[in-house]
């Protein structure tokens, strides 16, 4: 079993201290619904967490005319109850109150689901067609990283060791815009993603897209950001032609793989499903605003 | 390895434990605390067996570290109902037979009491989704259900 | 003989008088005992799927500051005596003993290779890492199929298929074969107008019970040993323990928890066994905890299965003939339930012209267990899909088509006996008048029907039914209660002795309290413990009729008994069981009654489901919309926990079909090994589901009781394979029914 040492630093400073000076394996620790379970395997090693639900600002969002600032850690039943949040971010909320059970939702945090950066992450393509923006501390400052290109690999995103991410912010949306995220699960609730699709759409007063962005999950090593769905979309009534073109241009972007949650010529079929799918949700929402 | 000592509060009472930085709070209630209410089905958050409310919110206690109960206010199955008289739902899950082996009654009580207090008027749905991580083998949840809308009734002022 | 009555007590669904500790969390289960100067114990289990064990060496392990023992399958050859090897059962006593340490070979992924017991839970899972085992690695068999093709690898040098007149020459994988048969089969289909033949597949599953396994043991300076364990069964723990170790019965005391689900998957042994050695080694209490991973890789599951099954029938609908041929997973050792499914598959029909063949076939999986009328759902998945099917091609209504062959009284099954009175008419009735069958499909959605049937058996109880001074009462009883049944026993005996069921108060005792007791399953416990409790009641309103005739100076003969109340026919006393029971101490002693029966009778229970599903065409993904399940309790004592059990397994049923499985990688390794990704029904999955309860009483039971506990997770595998299939217009065969599987069926025709 994983040997744990716990720090729960107040600052930000503190963190990156302990984070960048660490000689054992560090972690930071949000909602540990992904970490804590990582410490039952038989591996026999030591590992660092450093809490960071105590730092001020890691645990709330703010939101106004500008956008949202989201701390990371918040969890997400305290992030889906915010009906100012949702209002704006209806796939991104929706998004995160998919992650697991109303038991993980009282851990798990949108910050912690991006920063385990798995493949089938379910906030991350809504985050991705948002547009968010990764504000990243460490010991040479901050920086900022465009969500999509925050995720590097199965399990491993861009940062280096002794940083953390501090902030998430997201644009507010231009007018007549909305969003959508939906997935594919087995069972109605609990299962990791098989496939998940985030849209987010601009309609102009005809109900003409104007704008679009398409981000699929669970269908490659990393989330992906589709521009040719997008492209599909953009100009269109979203009628079932351009919307079979968007899902064709997901499918075509995928590379899944066969696993114990699906095959992969079934992810590649139900990732183009769920973009219609969730297109059709964005637009019915961007119409409404 | 040096233990940590945790002061924390458990269903409204100071109390105090020495446990690894590792050890998750449902070791430390069960094996620590001896307060073994709280059971273990998974290990992993995905049967919900070991719920707790943790600072209110409703939670796996086998995805908390014990570490990080310091200063929080912990509330689990042995602090719902009391000697002389058991909580509705306790009641309501007697009722409705909404229990045969009885593992996962603990853990549902703790949630069902959780999602009442959050939403006192649930739909049969929104009671089916929210309680959708207490996995139970033995019912098949209809009953589960039903005493939980009884419950819900009953805490509403009704019936 | 029992009949139409009424009755003061039973009927009723009372509060269980375990309730109160199981709503408050004070329930003792299988991990919640702690004993002072206890230690943990752990299990290091194979990594591999099949592999020759060339040495283990713990060395290393055993000079860990914190650990006080470790166990090998060497540490049971030193304890099995002679006498046990040369014993008739003796090969499976080594195949438990195999399977709780690996002898020389590891037979399946999680296959238990040695055991650590430790100063800490942590320090135990630690020091595993220190025990090095050399194996030399075997080309994995994961299917049937494979198992049974000649070149197979094969698992046991020394397997040699019994059941055909030679035996083959030539060690296989195929432990058994078995063909029951009756009439003329080639006759049968000669006369039929139209004949259906299919093949199917159902997948590897596990009961799923929510609590692992675990005990607390201690074996003591003397000998003598306690194990508190979840079981369903502790007579049978103290049983095969006590075998596996060279034990004397009367030297092991096993107490049985609380359990949190068993299914059937709890009548065997694996941890306690390893557990006393450690702790006779260390000379301290073991405490071993499953976890939830080992659940899944080392304990049950049910038998994976290819199945045949072929019925041939005339344009009005008779059934002419019955074939069926079935090959069962049995895991890393013989004793898969293909025997009751050959024996089920097609019970529920009136055929003069049956055959059926089944095949017992060990592959590199874990060793199969009971699973709810083991074997039948299975077998009675096949036969009933294809009922359906030649329905449609008769153009009848699936439940004219069942009530035209439908088993009655007399009828001839395949394994001997004629039925008795059995209510698989009565309930065929029931669901075509149901209000699940009257109403309409909607558009869309797709409707399953399928029928089902499991023996359900007696077998030995004991139980004595104590009398206190005040006139309340213990019933001491000795089968674990996994669902409610002490609220039965306590209304069964209330209705003996005519007081209220809360003056009484069930117990289940440990092995040395009471003489044994079969384990709780077999849907036996209503019915044989019942009766048990029943006869023991009598015997004490027996022996208070005694005391008041000595009282009143007459004879027994001349003392009534009723609600509670003694009367003397023969003048106008009368005496309450309080006051009888209070003046015992003068009238001769405290008044207990006792039964050690072995339960004859048991009545079948036949159940009809219905299920409407509805199908994402563009996912496969299935919706259950609505379910009913229907089934014959003979009498329900309890409806509420009848009601239950019909609806609990539903639900399991449902699972088996829509989305269970075992995923092996291509080593053999199991890959969903936790709730995650072995996917049982949630709340959210389900509707309501719909009961009722046929109540055709079963003459041999003093208040017409039948079993209800497993029939009822036979009929959901082909209603809602049925069911799905109609909702997509395709042929359903291989289950479960997941997405992917749906999806390729929609796609491919």
């Amino acid at each position: 079993m994983v040997s744990v040492v716990y720090e729960a630093p107040d600052s930000i400073e503190g963190a990156i201290n302990l984070l960048a000076n660490a000689e054992i394996p560090a972690n930071v620790l949000a909602g540990g619904t992904d970490l804590i379970i990582q410490t039952n395997g038989s591996s026999n090693e030591s590992r660092l967490f450093v809490d960071v639900k105590k730092i001020a600002g890691m645990t709330d969002a703010t939101i106004d005319s500008e956008g949202l600032e989201l701390g990371p850690s918040m969890s997400c039943s305290e992030f889906t109850a915010r009906e100012d949040i949702s209002r704006v971010f209806p796939g991104l909320v929706e998004s995160a109150y998919l992650i697991g059970s109303t038991q993980v939702q009282g851990r798990a945090s949108v910050g912690g689901n991006l920063c385990n950066s798995s493949p089938a992450a379910d906030t991350i393509p809504a985050l991705i067609v948002n547009g968010a923006q990764c504000i990243i501390a460490g010991p040479g400052g901050e920086r900022s990283v465009a969500v999509e290109d925050f995720v590097t690999g199965v399990g491993s995103n861009c940062m280096e060791k002794g940083e953390l991410l501090k902030q998430i912010k997201v644009p507010a949306p231009a007018p007549n815009t909305s969003d959508a995220y939906l997935r594919f699960i087995p069972r109605s609730e609990m299962d990791i993603a098989v496939a998940g699709a985030g849209v987010s759409v601009t309609l102009d007063g005809t109900g003409t897209c104007v704008a679009a962005r398409v981000s699929i999950c669970a269908v490659a090593p990393t989330p992906l950001l589709v521009a040719d769905a997008a492209a599909a979309l953009v100009g269109s009534t979203l009628d079932d032609a351009s919307l079979q073109a968007a899902a064709d241009a997901a499918s075509a972007a995928s590379s899944p793989i066969t696993d114990r949650r699906g095959t992969a010529e079934y992810r590649r079929h139900v990732v183009g499903v769920l973009v219609k799918r969730a297109a059709k949700i964005a637009a019915e929402r961007a119409k409404g605003n | 390895m040096a233990k940590t000592h945790v002061s924390t509060s458990i269903n409204g009472e100071a109390t105090e434990f020495l446990c690894e930085p590792g050890d998750t709070l449902l070791d430390v209630l069960r094996n620590d605390l001896q307060m073994t209410g709280t059971k273990e089905g998974c290990g992993s958050g995905d049967c919900g067996a070991c719920s707790v409310t943790f600072n209110g919110a409703l939670v796996c206690s086998c995805l908390v570290l014990g570490v990080e109960a310091q200063g929080a206010e912990i509330g689990t199955i042995e602090g719902i109902g009391d000697n002389d008289k058991l909580h509705v739902i306790q009641e309501k899950f007697l009722e409705h037979a909404a229990l045969q082996c009885g593992i996962c009654t603990p853990g549902l009580i703790v949630s069902t009491k959780a999602l009442l207090e959050k939403n006192p008027d649930p739909t049969e749905t929104e009671a089916r989704y929210y309680l959708a991580g207490n996995l139970c083998r033995c019912t098949g949840y209809d009953k589960i259900i039903r005493a939980v809308m009884d419950s819900a009734e009953v805490m509403r002022g009704g019936a | 003989m029992s009949e139409a009555r009424e009755f003061k007590y039973i009927g009723q669904s009372t509060i269980r008088p375990d309730g109160y500790d199981k709503v408050t969390g004070r329930a003792a289960y299988g991990a919640d005992l702690t004993l002072p100067g206890m230690i943990w114990g752990r299990i290091l289990r194979s990594p591999h799927a099949h592999a020759n064990i060339l040495s283990i060496d713990t060395t290393k392990a055993e000079a860990h500051p914190d650990v006080l023992a470790v166990a090998t399958y060497a540490d049971f050859v030193e304890l099995q005596s002679k006498s046990v090897a040369a014993s008739e059962g003796a090969a499976d006593v080594l195949d438990l003993a195999r399977n709780c340490l690996a002898d020389d070979k590891a037979l399946y992924h999680g296959h238990a290779i040695a055991a650590i017991a430790a100063r800490t839970e942590r320090a135990a899972k630690d020091a595993l890492s220190l025990i090095e085992v050399k194996y030399e690695l075997l080309p994995p068999v994961m299917d049937v199929e494979d198992a049974m093709k000649d070149d197979a690898p094969v698992l046991h040098a020394d397997m040699f298929t019994a059941g055909y007149e030679e035996r083959p020459s030539k060690a296989s994988n195929i432990a058994v074969r078995t063909e029951m048969k009756m009439g003329d089969i080639d006759a049968g289909f000669a006369e039929a107008d139209v004949i259906i033949e299919r093949e199917f597949r159902t997948p590897t599953a596990h009961q799923g019970y929510i609590e692992p396994h675990a005990c607390t043991v201690r074996y003591d300076e003397d000998g003598q040993s306690m194990i508190w364990c979840s079981t369903q069964g502790h007579f049978d723990v103290r049983t095969s323990t006590a075998k596996v170790l060279g034990m004397d019965l009367g030297k092991l005391k096993v107490i049985a928890s609380e359990i949190g689900g068993g299914f059937g998957g709890k009548t065997v042994v694996y941890l306690e066994p390893v557990a006393l050695v450690l702790s006779k080694k260390s000379g301290r209490p073991v405490k071993m905890v499953m976890e939830r991973d080992e659940v899944f890789i080392a304990t049950g599951p049910t038998s994976a299965a290819k199945l045949r099954a072929k019925i041939g029938a005339k344009k009005d609908g008779t059934i002419t003939a019955c074939q069926g041929w079935m090959a069962y997973e049995a895991g890393a050792f013989k004793g898969s339930p293909m025997m009751p499914g050959v024996m089920t598959m097609f019970t529920p029909y009136e055929c003069a012209n049956v055959t059926v063949e089944g095949f017992d076939v060990v592959v590199n999986k874990s060793k199969s267990a009971a699973y709810r009328a083991p074997g039948a759902p299975q077998a009675e998945y096949a036969a009933e899909m294809v009922v359906n099917e030649l329905a449609e091609a008769l153009g009848m209504d699936p439940i004219d088509l069942r009530l035209k062959n439908a088993a009655k009284a007399g009828t001839q099954t395949i394994y001997g006996p004629k039925l008795k009175t059995v209510g698989l008419v009565e309930c065929l009735e029931a669901a075509k008048n149901s209000p699940h069958y009257q109403s309409a499909i909607a558009e869309g959605n797709g409707r399953g029907i399928a029928a089902g049937f499991w023996f359900n058996i007696g077998g030995q109880s004991s139980v004595t039914v104590n009398m206190n001074p005040d006139g309340t009462g213990t019933i001491v009883e000795g089968s674990p209660d996994i669902g409610g049944s002490r609220a039965s026993m306590q209304m069964m005996a209330a209705e003996v002795l005519g007081i209220a069921p809360s003056n009484l108060n069930p117990i289940i005792a440990d092995t040395e309290t009471l003489p044994y007791s079969a384990s709780t399953g077999g849907s036996r416990t209503t019915f044989a413990t019942g009766m048990a409790v029943i006869e023991a009641s009598e015997s004490v309103v027996a022996q208070v009729k005694q005391r008041a005739a000595a009282v009143w100076n007459v004879t027994a003969e001349q003392v009534d008994y009723a609600d509670g109340v003694a009367s003397n026919t023969a003048g106008d006393d009368k005496l309450t069981l309080a006051e009888v029971c209070k003046s015992a101490e003068q009238t001769g002693g405290q008044i207990s009654g006792m039964a050690n029966i072995n339960a004859r009778g048991a009545g079948p229970s036949f159940a009809v489901h219905i299920c409407d599903v509805f199908v994402d065409q563009d996912t496969g993904k299935v919706d259950v919309i609505r379910y009913t399940a229907i089934q014959d309790a003979g009498k329900a004592i309890h409806p509420a926990y009848v009601e239950g059990q019909l609806q609990g397994g539903a639900v399991q049923g449902i699972g088996w079909a829509l989305n269970e499985e075992y995923i092996f990688d291509e080593n053999g390794v199991m890959e969903n090994q936790g709730f995650l990704d072995y996917r049982i029904p949630l709340a959210s999955d389900l509707p309501m589901i719909e009961t009722i309860v046929v109540e055709v009483p079963n003459a041999f039971h003093p208040y017409g009781v039948r079993g209800v506990g497993e029939t009822g997770i036979i009929p959901p595998l082909a209603t809602v394979g049925w069911a799905v299939g109609k909702a997509i217009d395709r042929k359903v065969e291989e289950l479960p029914c997941s997405p992917p599987r749906v999806l390729a069926l929609i796609q491919n025709g």
